[in-house]
C-alpha cells in the first residue's frame, strides 16, 4: 500500500468532518482510506497538463433571481423538526466559554 | 536606544448589501423581526434545498468594484467554505475564493502627509451567517437565521495602512462610496458594515512583514482605533520580550480594551474550499459593466463640484453636506421643495448636526423628511413663526418628523402679525417700564433690547421680532 | 390477472376508461405490499392511509376532467431521498430517522400534478452511497428474483418494488449508476436523464454535480411517460436546463433503421461475466437485425472514471452532508459535553460506516495541500472523459454495453471490500461524469435465474435516441417478472 494514513491524519480529518471513530473503526478507516487513495492515484497516469478542471458539464451560466420578496413567515415549519427549540430559535449547546 | 516600530494594517470589510431579499432565496432582509420569521428551507440549510443567486447582489458588487477602481472578473464563481458552527446552517458558507468578482482596485485617502492610495486586493460576494444569542438562564445558545443568507460583499484591502487614522480615513472613504451607490447603508452599530483588522508590527526600515493577527468584533470607529492601539502595543511588548507573535484570530473586547485569542482545538482553519456545484458561473459582459457604469449615481467628488457651482453655499458647507449620503440627499430633496439652498444648508449644518451630536447618533440615523424641513423653512422665512419658535419646532421634526404646519397651528405658535394687537402690547410695555424708556432716550441703545424682550414675553414668544422693533422705535 | 402486473400506462388507461377505480388500484398495490414486504423490505415507509385518502381526491379530479395525464391515479413509490411534505424522509439513515419535510421535491410535485398517488418511500443505500441497498439503516432490501441476492443500489428499494409489483412504477435517483444498476439486477427498466433535465430541488444531495432523478418501471413506454411528467425547467434549481424537447414519448417508435450504435471494446474486457457479455452482445445483434448500424469502437479512459468519480462524489458529499449536525433537524445524540462533542457524537452515531468512509475521504481530498492533487485532478479527468464521449457521439447515436459486469451478487458479498463494490459501477459512472442520459433495459436471465440489463447511452439531451433503441429492442421480447421465475 503506497498511501499510509497515520493516526494524526485520521484525527485531523475527524476534526474537519466532525466524526469520532472508535479505535477499531479508526484502524479500519485508515486502511480503507489508504487503499482508496492508492486506487485514486491511478489518475496520476493521465497527463492532464493544460486541461481546465470541469465543474459543470454544460456551459450554463447567469442563472439569477429577481430581487423580489416571495417568502413570508414560515417559522413554524422551519422549527418543526428541530431537536431543541426555545423562544422561536434553535437551541444548541453554549457556543462561548 | 529603544527600537522604533511601524504598524502594518490591512482590513477585511464586510458590507451588507441593500437588497430587498437574501442572496440565494426570496426571504426578506429586513432588520429585526422575531427570531426565524424571515427564513425558508434555503437559508436554514434544509435537506434538498438549493440556492438561486439574486441578480441585484452581482450588480451592487460590480458597482462597488467600479467605484473603487477594481477590475471586474468577467467569469466568476461561488465556492463553498466548509466549517461547522451553529450560525452557519449548511455548515458551509457560500463565498468566493478562487474567482472573486472584483480585483486589483484602490481608493485614495487624505493623510496628514498628503494623499495616499490604499490598495484593494479583492471584493467577493458571500452570504451572512445567522445570529447566536447566549441564553442567560439556561446553559445554551439560541440560533436565529433571519440574517442567514443576507448578501455581503467582503472588501479585502492590501496591507497599506500604517495607523489608526489611516484606517478610519479608509473606512470613511469606503462608507461614503458605498452609501453614494446606494449599495448599503453601512451602519457600523447595526452591523451592516463590519471590519476585521489584520495587523502586524515591524521595525522601521524592515522590508519583511511581521507575523499578523486578525481582530474581529469591532463595532465602531472608536473601537477600531482602540483595538489597533491595543494590538500594536501587545505585539511590540511580545517582540521586546523576545517572544513571537502567533498568527491567530483574536476577539476584541471593547469594554476591557483587550483582545483574546479565539483558537480552539476544534478549529482546524482548513476550509476545504471548492466550487459550489449547486450554482453556475457568472459571466459578466462588457455591455453589462458599461450599463452599470452609466447608471452609476453621482459620486462624492462630482457632487461636491456640482454643489459649489450650482448652489450659493459656502465651500465648507458643500464639503460637510457631501460627506454623507444621508445629508446630501436631505439637502437636495429639501432644496428642491423650497428653493432656498442656503437656508437648507444652515438648518442641516447647524441645528441638525448639533442634535446628532447631542443625542450621540450617527448622521446615518437621521430620518426626518425633507417635506417637513421645507415647510419649516417656509414658515420661518415668511415670518409666520419667529426664529426661536422655529428652532423649537425643528427639534420636534428631528425627533418625531412632525408636520410643522399642523404643529404650529395646534400649539398656536404663529407669530402675531396683527399690528393693532402688537401696538397695544408695546404701549403697555412702554408704560410699565419708564426707566428703560428713559435710558433709551439717554442714548442707551441696549435698553431697546430689554423692551423687545418684555414684549416677546408678554406675547408668549409669538411676536414677529422685526415688527416689534419697528413699532417700538416708532412709539419711542 | 392482478392490476399490479399491468404497466403504469396500461393501468392509467383502465382508470381513465372507468374499468378500474383509483382506490382499487391503490388497494391492489397495498395488498401486494402486505403480501411480500416482510420478505423483501422494499419500503422504509408505507403511507397506506395517505394513499387511500389521496386516491379519492384523484378519482374526483379524473371524473371531473381536471386530470388527464396517462399516470393519473396510478400508484407510485418514491425513493426515500426525495422530500415529501408531511411524510417521513430518511435517506435510509438514522440521522434523518425522524425527519418529516415541510416541502416536497419538485419532481414529486410534478408527478402529483399528473395525478400520481404516492404509496410510500423506498429503501436505498444510506444517502445513496452504495450499490446493494445493504447500507440502509433500516435493513437490506432483497432481490425479488432471489431473496438471497441484493437488488442492487442505491435505488434498490424502488427497483425491487417495481419488480415485485409493490407499486406500478417508482422514482429513483442516479449519481453513479443508482437507477441503471439496480434496474438491471431486478429486471426492470430505468432511465438516468441528462443532467439538468429533472429538477433536483428537494432531492437530498449526495454528489450535486452528478445526481439526477429518473423513472423506474416495467417497460420503456412507462419510463418515457414518467420522464415526460417529471422533467421540466425549475427556477429553484440553478443547474436545471431549459430544454427544447420534453416529448420523450414521441420516441416510442419501433424503428432503428440507420441508427448508429457504437459498442465500446473496453466495456467487454476482463471482469465482465460471460453470461452478461453474451446476453448484451445478443441484444446488439437484435438491434442490428432490425436495421441499426452496429460497430465496435475504442472508447478511451474507461478505467479512470471510477477514481475520478470517487474523488468528486466524496468531496461533494462531505460538504453536502455537513448540514446533518443535530441542530436544525434529525438525530441529536443524548449525552454530550459542549457543542463540538454534540456534533461529533450526533454524526458518528447517526451515519453508517459507508457514509462515514466517503465523508472522510471527501474531507481529506479537499483538505489543505491535497485539493490540487486530488480534486482538481479529478475535475480535469472528468473534462477528458467528457471529451471522449463527445468524440464517440460524433460517430454514433447510441453507445451500447452492459449496465453492470455481473448479475446481482449475494447478500453480504460486496460490503466487505469497498473497492470491489466500486468496480461494479464501471459501466455506469462515466455517464454521470459526462452528464449523459442512460437507460437500462432487461435483456435476459443468467443460469442462476437472475436478470441481466442492457445499457444504452445517449449524447446529452438525446434521450429520444436511447428511448427509441430501447423500445425497438423491447418489442422483440416479453416482460419477465420475477414471479415467472420462482
Amino acid at each position: 500500500m503506497a498511501n499510509i494514513i497515520s493516526d494524526e491524519t485520521m484525527e485531523y480529518v475527524g476534526i474537519l468532518a466532525k466524526l469520532e471513530l472508535s479505535e477499531e473503526e479508526k484502524k479500519q478507516a485508515e486502511s480503507d482510506m489508504g487503499r482508496m487513495l492508492d486506487y485514486i492515484d491511478k489518475l496520476n497516469e493521465l497527463d492532464t497538463t493544460g486541461v481546465e478542471p470541469m465543474s459543470h458539464v454544460f456551459p450554463v451560466n447567469n442563472v439569477f433571481r429577481e430581487d423580489v420578496v416571495v417568502n413570508g413567515d414560515d417559522r413554524e415549519n422551519i422549527l418543526k423538526n428541530a431537536p431543541g427549540v426555545k423562544e422561536g430559535a434553535f437551541k444548541v449547546p453554549k457556543t462561548v466559554e | 536606544m529603544a527600537k522604533q516600530y511601524e504598524t502594518v494594517i490591512g482590513l477585511e470589510v464586510h458590507v451588507e448589501l441593500a437588497t430587498k431579499t437574501k442572496i440565494f432565496c426570496g426571504c426578506s432582509t429586513e432588520f429585526g423581526g422575531a427570531p426565524n420569521t424571515h427564513t425558508c428551507p434555503v437559508c436554514t440549510g434544509m435537506p434538498g434545498s438549493l440556492p438561486v443567486l439574486n441578480k441585484q447582489v452581482v450588480e451592487y458588487a460590480i458597482a462597488v468594484g467600479l467605484a473603487t477602481n477594481c477590475t471586474i472578473t468577467q467569469y466568476c464563481k461561488f465556492d463553498r467554505k466548509n466549517y461547522f458552527y451553529p450560525d452557519n446552517p449548511q455548515n458551509y458558507q457560500i463565498s468566493q475564493l478562487y474567482l472573486p468578482i472584483c480585483r486589483n482596485g484602490g481608493v485614495e485617502i487624505d493623510t496628514p502627509a498628503g494623499k495616499k492610495i490604499i490598495g484593494i486586493h479583492e471584493i467577493h460576494m458571500e452570504e451572512d451567517a445567522g445570529k447566536l444569542v447566549h441564553d442567560e438562564w439556561e446553559d445554551c445558545s439560541l440560533v436565529d437565521f433571519n440574517r442567514s443568507g443576507v448578501p455581503l460583499i467582503e472588501i479585502v484591502s492590501e496591507p497599506d495602512m500604517r495607523s489608526a487614522e489611516e484606517v478610519i480615513a479608509y473606512l470613511d472613504k469606503l462608507r461614503l462610496i458605498i452609501q453614494y451607490l446606494g449599495a448599503s447603508d453601512c451602519k457600523l452599530n447595526e452591523g451592516s458594515m463590519r471590519a476585521d483588522v489584520n495587523l502586524s508590527v515591524r521595525e522601521v526600515g524592515a522590508t519583511e512583514f511581521g507575523t499578523r493577527t486578525e481582530m474581529k468584533n469591532l463595532n465602531s470607529f472608536k473601537a477600531i482605533a482602540r483595538a489597533i492601539e491595543g494590538e500594536r502595543a501587545r505585539q511590540i511588548e511580545l517582540l521586546e520580550e523576545g517572544k513571537q507573535v502567533v498568527q491567530e484570530t483574536r476577539r476584541w473586547d471593547d469594554n476591557k480594551e483587550y483582545s483574546y485569542a479565539m483558537r480552539s482545538k476544534e478549529d482546524a482553519q482548513d476550509y476545504r474550499y471548492f466550487p459550489d456545484p449547486d450554482l453556475v458561473p457568472i459571466v459578466i459582459s462588457d455591455e453589462w459593466i458599461e450599463r452599470i457604469r452609466k447608471a452609476q449615481p453621482e459620486l462624492r467628488t462630482e457632487k461636491l463640484e456640482r454643489y459649489k457651482k450650482e448652489f450659493d453655499i459656502p465651500d465648507y458647507d458643500a464639503e460637510i453636506l457631501t460627506s454623507s449620503k444621508v445629508l446630501a440627499d436631505l439637502f437636495e430633496a429639501t432644496t428642491e421643495l423650497c428653493h432656498k439652498p442656503k437656508k437648507v444648508s444652515n438648518w442641516l449644518m447647524v441645528e441638525t448636526l448639533r442634535l446628532v451630536k447631542e443625542n450621540d447618533m450617527e448622521v446615518e440615523d437621521i430620518d426626518f423628511s425633507p417635506e417637513n424641513l421645507a415647510k419649516l423653512i417656509e414658515l420661518a422665512e415668511s415670518g409666520a413663526i419667529n426664529s426661536s419658535v422655529a428652532k423649537e419646532v425643528f427639534e420636534k421634526i428631528f425627533k418625531e418628523d412632525i408636520d410643522p404646519d399642523k404643529y404650529v397651528e395646534e400649539k398656536g405658535l404663529k407669530s402675531v402679525n396683527d399690528e393693532g394687537a402688537l401696538r397695544a402690547t408695546i404701549e403697555k410695555v412702554i408704560a410699565d417700564n419708564p426707566q428703560s424708556v428713559e435710558d433709551y432716550h439717554n442714548g442707551k441703545e441696549k435698553a431697546i433690547g430689554f423692551l423687545v424682550g418684555q414684549t416677546m414675553k408678554a406675547m408668549q414668544g409669538k411676536a414677529n421680532p422685526g415688527m416689534v422693533n419697528k413699532i417700538l422705535k416708532e412709539l419711542l | 390477472m392482478s392490476l399490479m402486473s399491468l404497466t403504469a400506462v396500461e393501468l392509467g388507461k383502465k382508470i381513465k376508461a372507468k374499468e378500474v377505480t383509483v382506490k382499487e388500484a391503490v388497494q391492489a398495490a397495498i395488498a401486494q405490499i402486505e403480501a411480500s414486504e416482510d420478505e423483501l423490505n422494499c419500503y422504509v415507509t408505507v403511507d397506506k392511509e395517505g394513499a387511500l385518502k389521496r386516491a379519492e381526491e384523484v378519482q374526483k379530479l379524473i371524473d371531473d376532467g381536471t386530470l388527464t395525464s396517462p399516470l393519473a391515479g396510478v400508484p407510485v413509490a418514491i425513493k426515500d431521498n426525495m422530500c415529501t411534505k408531511d411524510l417521513l424522509t430518511t435517506c435510509s439513515s438514522k440521522i434523518l430517522g425522524n425527519f418529516v419535510p415541510t416541502y416536497t421535491a419538485q419532481a414529486v410535485i410534478n408527478l402529483e400534478e399528473a395525478g400520481a398517488v404516492i404509496l410510500g418511500k423506498t429503501n436505498m443505500d444510506e444517502f445513496a452511497m452504495g450499490s446493494t441497498t445493504e447500507t440502509s439503516a433500516y435493513g437490506e432490501t432483497k432481490n425479488p428474483w432471489n431473496t438471497n441476492h441484493v437488488p442492487g443500489g442505491s435505488s434498490g428499494g424502488s427497483c425491487a418494488a417495481v419488480a415485485a409489483e409493490e407499486c406500478s412504477y417508482a422514482l429513483g435517483s442516479d449519481t453513479g449508476g443508482s437507477i441503471r444498476q439496480p434496474s438491471s439486477f431486478c429486471g426492470v427498466t430505468g432511465i438516468k436523464p441528462t443532467y439538468g433535465t429533472v429538477s433536483r430541488y428537494g432531492l437530498i444531495a449526495y454528489g450535486s454535480s452528478l445526481d439526477q432523478i429518473g423513472p423506474v418501471a416495467k417497460d420503456v413506454t412507462d419510463c418515457a411517460t414518467i420522464l415526460e411528467a417529471i422533467a421540466g425547467y425549475d427556477s429553484k434549481d440553478s443547474t436545471s436546463v431549459k430544454r427544447e424537447d420534453y416529448d420523450f414519448t414521441s420516441a416510442l417508435v419501433d424503428d432503428v433503421k440507420g441508427l448508429k450504435i457504437g459498442v465500446p471494446k473496453a466495456y467487454f474486457g476482463d471482469g465482465l461475466d460471460k453470461e452478461v457479455k453474451d446476453a448484451v452482445l445478443a441484444a446488439a445483434k437484435v438491434l442490428e437485425e432490425k436495421g441499426a448500424i452496429v460497430e465496435e469502437f475504442d472508447l478511451g479512459l474507461v478505467d479512470y472514471a471510477i477514481p475520478a468519480y470517487y474523488v468528486i462524489a466524496a468531496a461533494e458529499a462531505s460538504s453536502n452532508l455537513s448540514r446533518f449536525d443535530g441542530v436544525k433537524y434529525g438525530y441529536r445524540t443524548k449525552d454530550y459535553e459542549g457543542l463540538h462533542n454534540m456534533y461529533k457524537k450526533s454524526r458518528s452515531e447517526g451515519f453508517g460506516p459507508e457514509v462515514k468512509r466517503r465523508i472522510m475521504l471527501g474531507s481529506f481530498v479537499l483538505s489543505s495541500g491535497y485539493y490540487d492533487a486530488y480534486y482538481l485532478k479529478a475535475l480535469r479527468t472528468k473534462a477528458l472523459i467528457k471529451k471522449e464521449f463527445d468524440k464517440a457521439f460524433e460517430k454514433y447515436d447510441v453507445i451500447l454495453g452492459p449496465a453492470a459486469p455481473t448479475t446481482a451478487p449475494k447478500l453480504g458479498d460486496s460490503l466487505s471490500d469497498p473497492i470491489k463494490m466500486y468496480l461494479g459501477d464501471i459501466y455506469t459512472i462515466s455517464v454521470n461524469l459526462a452528464g449523459l442520459p442512460g437507460i437500462s433495459v432487461p435483456c435476459g436471465v443468467d443460469s442462476k435465474g437472475l436478470p441481466i440489463g442492457l445499457q444504452l447511452i445517449g449524447d446529452c439531451f438525446k434521450e429520444k435516441n436511447i428511448i427509441r433503441a430501447a423500445y425497438a429492442y423491447e418489442q422483440t421480447r416479453t416482460y419477465e417478472g420475477p414471479g415467472k421465475n420462482k
